[in-house]
């Protein structure tokens, strides 16, 4: 049966040509690796509960009269998106199951791509010849965000609503075009004429989800030409990848992988509410309600809006105002940055050489105290947006709470920068630190000073490395027939730099 | 057991074949194998268990447990399979650096050069006019943007339905009285030409229980019987300002906390906004109703480009 449909494809394709060094394609184990399969596979779940959820919404603007099952709303008046997504909620098999699994994968799928790029960044993995690579993932990250934005926006509640007046003015601020942005996309000053929902909701299922699919493709080609990077040690080097076959170690645990992926979703989606609409209400342009926030990978632009001092800049008969500096230029800046750093650390370390071979964080304090730095000044403005909440929640009047952000966005960085710094230099100089198994002890010298010195090893702890093989020359389907040995209790150790 | 694998492949594959990378990572894998058996078993009494639900319109508890367990039980049975039950390795491969000789670069930029060259080169009028039609093209797709997606700002952010006249009306359409609001009490009020409307929502404030409210100089006939009326688009980032502390009488934008002194024309004094809330004048008629004495005087919520002014 297979080999007849080899033999077909073959006829076709010629794909024996190649067949076998794909199958052989080595993946390298580490934890650190399976982020971005989180990410991949959380976009497959987003796609599948998606389209399930477009049978069911209707995206539209135009007024109805509620008269369904959730009776809080009967007879009121709201727009048919704002309605369909109540039917979907309480009168759809399964609708409220897919709409939480849907609203909790995006979420996750904007985390992982996120400490994926922290992974790639403070390991160096953007370095030559992967800054296309990051290029690209970072391009994704910044479309996960916007599509997030605009799913959350498509159901018309009241806190979404508020979210699209707040995009609009965003829009508005910017300077020469913003007033004709905001009113061609919205079609006409805000709130347009009902077509802002139709206009998200193509942008959300069709033409976002699309070039994420095509840079995704190109992301996954490029790692596939490049090979993958590795962690140095047993084995690895920059002229080689050490790690397990594709076929069939890495495709039965990847494939388990999406599985498990999938089921975080559906529990969280099960058990954890998340955007419950209903208790928002329909948007209404006059109503709003208390503890506005959006999802939590726009806080940090929510907090930067809040922490902003009230300034304007007046120029003769025109105006850039408030707004356009937190939500655009800081942004603008940022995702400009980002998009550069390959070419950015370059021209600093003149290292223009191909590197497969990862770095540990420790081993360049410079870059990681950098990131530290500015990933903290982001944390800080993610705090900044629950500015109200932790008011009422610390019984603080606001005053204190928005002007202690406005100094902690400054401070924090600058102290985060000298202590990333000063712990990665240590570890640098301190024997196996980081790794585990081998303890330090701590010696305090004539002079009182402290070092560490490496402890003996454990006997029950000593590794076992074994020589990796070379995969393609070696027969593994031959070898893999061979019977198994009789079986002792427990599972072999795995080296530590391959997990 | 000797490992007599060499990385020079040149030297010939000498790698025993009870080699311990060659053995699954379980040293005993008939129960490793027994446990992914009984975690797949898990998962199908799982997805069966989620049949039923959904069959029997289970609430949403019942359909993500049975489901998100089938998952679990599902993807955990393979990951324990492919992590314990496949060759342990490490095996390894080649990775052939990404460059290329000088000669292959030299020849792949010269073939495009010089193809290009004769392609083009010698039929400068076709280039010209390939160069002439695109622009023409690319010029005209930009109509759509222009003529279609939707109206030029134009005026259209400086005024708002609000004129000489105008009765002041609760969204529902009833003309308030200066006796109709209790002091120290709201209300969100429209014209009458745009009840509901996001532009025209303004926010009445009784301030007291008469007298003339002066919030500033210029605007001594603005707050009639203890009145005072705002734009209730914030002047950041256009959330409706709703919250009104009526002891300090200030106005709150539940969004990004702007405070605004509602006596002293509004003036912002915390959070980011830059500028005052636009005042509405009012006037009482000689039937009783408040009424706009004129349209507000400066565009109303966030700021853009074209706005320019300092007020």
């Amino acid at each position: 049966m297979i080999d007849n449909l080899f033999t077909w494809f073959d006829n076709r394709l010629a794909i024996s040509r190649s067949g076998r060094h794909l199958l052989n394609k080595i993946f390298p184990d580490h934890w650190s690796f399976m982020i971005g399969e989180i990410a991949l596979y959380s976009f497959i779940v987003l796609l599948a509960t998606g389209v399930f959820l477009t049978l069911y919404f209707v995206p539209s603007g135009q007024d109805v009269v509620y008269h369904g099952i959730y009776a809080p709303f009967d007879g009121q008046t709201m727009s048919a998106a704002f309605k369909s997504t109540l039917d979907l909620s309480f009168s759809v098999r399964g609708g409220l199951l897919m709409r939480q699994m849907h609203h909790w994968s995006a979420n996750i799928f904007v985390g992982s791509i996120v400490v994926h790029m922290l992974r790639v960044f403070f390991t160096g993995g953007f370095r030559r010849p992967r800054e296309l690579n990051w290029f690209i993932g970072t391009t994704l990250m910044i479309l996960a965000i916007v599509n997030g934005f605009l799913g959350y926006s498509i159901p018309d509640d009241l806190v979404s609503g508020t979210g699209i007046r707040i995009a609009y003015s965003i829009l508005e601020s910017i300077p020469f075009v913003g007033s004709y942005l905001a009113t061609l996309l919205f079609g006409g000053a805000f709130p347009g004429n009902g077509l802002i929902i139709p206009r998200f909701y193509i942008l959300h299922v069709l033409i976002v989800p699309l070039v994420i699919l095509g840079l995704l493709g190109a992301h996954l080609g490029l790692l596939f030409k490049q090979k993958h990077t590795q962690f140095k040690g047993n084995g690895a080097r920059e002229d080689n990848v050490v790690g397990a076959p594709m076929w069939p170690n890495f495709m039965i645990k990847t494939t388990g992988f999406l599985f498990l992926t999938t089921a975080v979703s559906v529990l969280l989606g099960a058990f954890v509410q998340i955007n419950p609409i209903w208790l928002y209400g329909p948007y209404i342009p006059f109503h709003v309600s208390y503890a506005v926030q959006p999802d939590w990978y726009m806080g940090w632009l929510d907090g930067a809006l809040r922490v902003m001092p009230s300034w304007e800049l007046h120029l003769p008969g025109h105006m850039i105002p408030n707004a356009f500096f937190p939500s655009v230029l800081l942004p603008g800046i940022t995702f400009n940055i980002m998009m550069a750093w390959p070419w950015i650390e370059a021209a600093f370390t003149h290292d223009n050489v191909e590197h497969h071979i990862l770095d540990r964080p420790s081993e360049r304090p410079v870059r990681t105290a950098i990131g530290a730095s500015v990933l903290a000044f982001y944390f800080v403005l993610f705090g900044a947006s629950a500015t109200d909440v932790l008011a009422n929640y610390l019984s603080v009047s606001l005053n204190v709470v928005l002007l202690s952000f406005r100094v902690l966005c400054v401070v924090v960085p600058l102290v985060v920068y000298p202590v990333t710094y000063k712990i990665c230099t240590e570890m640098s100089h301190t024997k196996g630190a980081g790794k585990r198994k081998q303890y330090n002890i701590i010696v305090r010298g004539e002079d009182g000073g402290y070092s560490a010195v490496p402890a003996e090893e454990y006997v029950g702890y000593q590794r076992e490395v074994l020589e990796p093989i070379d995969v393609d020359s070696v027969d593994l389907a031959g070898v893999m027939s061979a019977p198994e040995p009789t079986s002792v209790d427990g599972v072999y150790q795995i080296p530590r730099d391959y997990r | 057991m000797l490992n007599q694998h060499s990385h020079d492949k040149t030297s010939g594959v000498a790698v025993s074949t009870d080699a311990q990378q060659f053995q699954v990572s379980a040293k005993n894998p008939k129960r490793v194998e027994k446990v992914a058996a009984l975690t797949f078993f898990v998962s199908l009494v799982a997805f069966a268990g989620f049949g039923a639900a959904f069959w029997q319109n289970a609430n949403n508890e019942m359909l993500g447990g049975t489901l998100g367990v089938g998952f679990l039980g599902f993807g955990a049975a393979m990951v324990i399979w492919g992590k314990y039950l496949t060759p342990r390795g490490p095996f390894e491969e080649e990775r052939a650096l990404m460059e290329t000789t000088r000669e292959q670069h030299d020849e792949l930029v010269a073939d495009f050069v010089v193809r290009g060259r004769v392609a083009f080169g010698r039929r400068g009028f076709l280039g010209a006019m390939l160069a002439a039609s695109g622009a023409v093209f690319g010029i005209v797709a930009l109509f759509p943007l222009v003529r279609s997606l939707g109206p030029l700002p134009k005026k259209s952010f400086y005024h708002t339905k609000w004129k000489r006249g105008s009765y002041v009306s609760t969204v529902d359409g009833r003309r308030l009285k200066a006796a109709d609001l209790l002091p120290g009490s709201l209300a969100t009020v429209f014209p009458e030409n745009d009840l509901g409307g996001a532009l025209s929502q303004t926010v009445l404030i009784r301030v007291q229980d008469g007298g003339d409210i002066v919030t500033m100089p210029g605007r001594e006939s603005w707050g009639p019987e203890g009145y005072v009326a705002y734009s209730k688009v914030c002047t950041h980032a256009g959330c409706p300002v709703g919250l009104y502390e009526q002891l300090t009488k200030q106005l709150l934008c539940p969004c990004h906390q702007s405070l605004f002194e509602v006596t002293k024309g509004a003036i912002p004094i915390f959070g980011p906004a830059p500028r005052p809330l636009p005042q509405l004048p009012l006037y009482v008629d000689s039937a009783g109703y408040l009424r706009a004495q004129a349209g507000y005087d400066e565009p109303i919520g966030p700021g853009f480009w074209e706005r320019g002014g300092t007020t």
